[in-house]
């Protein structure tokens, strides 16, 4: 009896730990996800800081990006212009905000699938506002507000009932598009104040857009927060373990409570862009974004389990994504073959450095 | 060593994918936007649209659009073909408003935008290509029910949807326009199926034994054409009544070939994704910044096309299908 009963609360964590670090405690570097191999090989070392960094995901994502950059450059004579990349920025950059507070909640272990619900609503309560004659800044408040609250919700449903974060958010995602669809139906609002165009439409200076501005500013202030303060090493370790964290003294409800009121407010920014952006609302708006989104955060190496990954990592996988779309777009390569391409390179970039692994260690295997 | 092992693969696939060759620049290139790929109703249209581009000549079509029917996946392919600077997009649109803010900017850049099948609202595009009109709606199922009456004489019954259905009240109201046409025609009366097919089917059952004298059933409605024609069928009354309508070729093929309904009406897809390119082309040619109503615009084998108010223009006629083309048209929409 007491030989099995002690494993049961600490079993998670030990395994996770095995999985994701290989004994290594790099979390910063972002390793991928493996199995754990046969034979657990521990290095009487670590690697030096550069090679270390030359091994990372995020050295793989740049690359990966450095090439399909330049390979569109050869492809098609219309990649390189500093007027069309920037429009193709319009195509990743609300999706990606969100993916930078979505990045935190699944480094805590957590998954929040209902951002897209969150979008429609906010946009159905903008158009709402808008009709009622409100004026631009009341718009954009309630559009930002009700992602907060969205956001609030979940967070309420997963550390107050401790529903499973899959399901709460699987449930909000259909009530929050639902409300959306019963407050529209088959209608449209298309009226929305002067100025409120600038949002999605607007420059900053140039061609440097304002959506842009927003992400790269959000993703130094996450980036910031994930790597440089307490509560991004609160996030990861609630993320590895749960109960250990707990019982370190982290406020493991309160701080989950919150990433999840962000990933709302981010779905509300992202919002306040993409109606701005098409200068009307349906409930249909942002259909099958949760899944781009997660993707996203998935190819930037954070793991899904939960405690490994990094904000630059996020950023280049939504600059992989859209550079990918964009270079294939111009190519007129049809939809259906895209959606192809992304699914083999998400798995093939997941998979890779697992087989490498496992193929160096066969090889150090054999050779003593 | 696993760090290079692992860069070789995305990399060569990432190289492989892109490295198509670019396409000729001097022709002029019309991009044919859909709703979504993978429709049958579409990829006839396409095939107009390469018939037109075959007829005039020195005419690329890039044929594209998303893979689900979303105003955003659409925008997307929009943002793309204004990169490519294409010369025209003709674009059946998921959101008439959504789209508008993206082919705005196509517009200011030069780029001639037309809708076509589902519109986009007047400030995101120069003309809207509708399949028919209204009048000629109505025209036709008086055609096609003469068609079916022995001279073109005798008593027909109207089956419609909903009694405040705002399309079929139009081209009822149409029809009685021009029953005068049709000497000897009468309309008997009109009845609702509320789109749904059990009440359309007894709605018909009823109609037949009401008014034994009605020889002909007008169904404008594509749910309630192919109920009237069961209905009939069952009734063993197949070669004594007729029905005829708006329907789907795939849905009326059963119809056609047991012989309840002789023939029957809707536009052609693929006359559309002709029309839409040769419209889109005149627009190109002419350089004109907008399309002021009364133009004429030339459309090849469906002749000469005039714009209407708020830059709307009619196709033509529904095209009828009967056993000489159903199967064709079945396999499509």
């Amino acid at each position: 009896m007491t030989m099995l009963t002690p494993n049961v609360p600490f079993s998670t964590g030990q395994d996770r730990a095995g999985q994701n670090r290989g004994g290594q405690d790099r979390a910063e570097l972002g390793r991928a996800p493996s199995p754990t191999p046969p034979i657990r090989r521990i290095p009487d070392r670590t690697d030096a800081p550069l090679t270390a960094l030359l091994k990372s995901w995020e050295a793989l994502l740049l690359l990966l990006a450095a090439a399909i950059f330049t390979a569109n450059s050869f492809a098609s004579p219309y990649f390189l212009d500093v007027w069309n990349l920037s429009d193709a920025t319009f195509n990743f950059t609300e999706k990606a905000i969100v993916a930078l507070a979505l990045a935190f909640v699944i480094l805590a272990g957590e998954i929040d699938i209902s951002v897209a619900g969150i979008i429609a609503l906010s946009s159905t309560l903008m158009g709402a506002t808008a009709a009622a004659g409100q004026p631009m800044p009341v718009v954009v408040g309630v559009g930002l507000l009700t992602g907060l609250a969205c956001g609030a919700v979940n967070g309420l449903l997963v550390t107050g009932l401790e529903l499973p974060s899959i399901v709460a958010t699987i449930g909000t995602m259909s009530l929050f598009r639902g409300l959306a669809y019963g407050i529209l139906g088959d209608g449209a609002y298309t009226r929305y104040p002067e100025g409120f165009a600038y949002f999605g439409q607007g420059y900053v200076w140039e061609w440097l857009s304002f959506e842009v501005t927003v992400f790269l500013g959000l993703a130094l202030l996450a980036g910031f927060l994930l790597h440089r303060t307490s509560l991004g090493r609160a996030v990861r370790a609630i993320g590895h373990n749960p109960t250990a964290a707990a019982f370190s003294g982290l406020k493991v409800r309160r701080i989950k409570f919150w990433l999840f009121a962000a990933t709302g407010l981010a779905a509300g920014v992202a919002s306040v862009m993409l109606t701005s952006r098409l200068g009307s609302t349906r409930p249909s708006i942002a259909t099958g974004w949760e899944l781009e989104i997660v993707t996203m955060v998935v190819l930037g190496g954070v793991a899904i389990t939960g405690g490994v990954g990094t904000i630059p990592g996020v950023v280049l996988a939504a600059l992989v994504m859209g550079l990918l779309t964009f270079g294939l777009g111009l190519l007129n390569v049809s939809g259906i073959i895209m959606s192809i391409v992304v699914g083999v390179m998400l798995i093939a970039v997941i998979a890779l450095p697992v087989l490498a692994r496992k193929l160096s260690n066969r090889m150090r295997r054999s050779t003593p | 060593m696993s760090f290079w092992k692992s860069m070789v693969l995305p990399v060569a696939l990432a190289v492989g994918l892109v490295a198509t060759p670019a396409a000729a620049q001097d022709k002029i290139r019309i991009a044919l936007v859909v709703k979504s790929l993978g429709n049958g109703f579409f990829e006839a249209a396409r095939r107009g649209a390469e018939d037109a581009a075959k007829e005039v000549g020195n005419v690329e079509i890039i044929y594209t659009g998303p893979t689900s029917t979303t105003a955003e996946g659409q925008i997307e392919v929009i943002n793309s073909l204004i990169s490519q600077k294409v010369d025209a997009i003709a674009v059946s649109a998921n959101d008439p408003d959504a789209l508008v803010p993206a082919l705005s900017k196509a517009m200011q850049r030069g780029i001639k935008v037309i809708s076509w099948d589902s519109g986009v609202s007047a400030k995101g595009r120069m003309l809207h290509l509708n399949p028919s009109s209204n009048a000629l709606i109505g025209a036709t199922n008086l055609k096609l029910a003469a068609a079916t009456l022995p001279d073109g004489k005798g008593n027909v019954a109207i089956l419609s949807a909903t009694a405040t259905s705002t399309n079929q009240n139009i081209w009822i109201e149409e029809m009685k326009k021009a029953l005068p046409t049709f000497p000897g025609m009468t309309i008997v009366t009109t009845v609702y199926g509320d789109d749904l097919s059990d009440k359309s089917y007894r709605e018909t059952q009823a109609l037949l034994k009401a008014h034994p004298e009605v020889k002909t059933i007008i169904a404008p409605t594509s749910v309630g054409i192919v109920a009237a024609a069961q209905a009939v069928k069952d009734a063993g009354k197949i070669g004594q009544v007729h029905v005829t309508g708006l329907g789907l070729p795939s849905e009326m093929a059963g119809a056609i070939k047991s012989g309840a309904s002789k023939s029957f009406a809707i536009w052609n897809p693929i006359d559309l994704g002709y029309t839409a390119t040769l419209l889109a082309y005149d627009l190109v040619k002419s350089k004109a910044a907008s399309v002021a109503p009364g133009t004429k615009l030339k459309a090849g084998r469906m002749g000469d096309i005039t714009v209407g108010d708020n830059a709307e223009a009619a196709m033509s006629e529904p095209f009828t299908y009967d056993a000489s083309n159903i199967d064709q048209f079945a396999k499509i929409f």
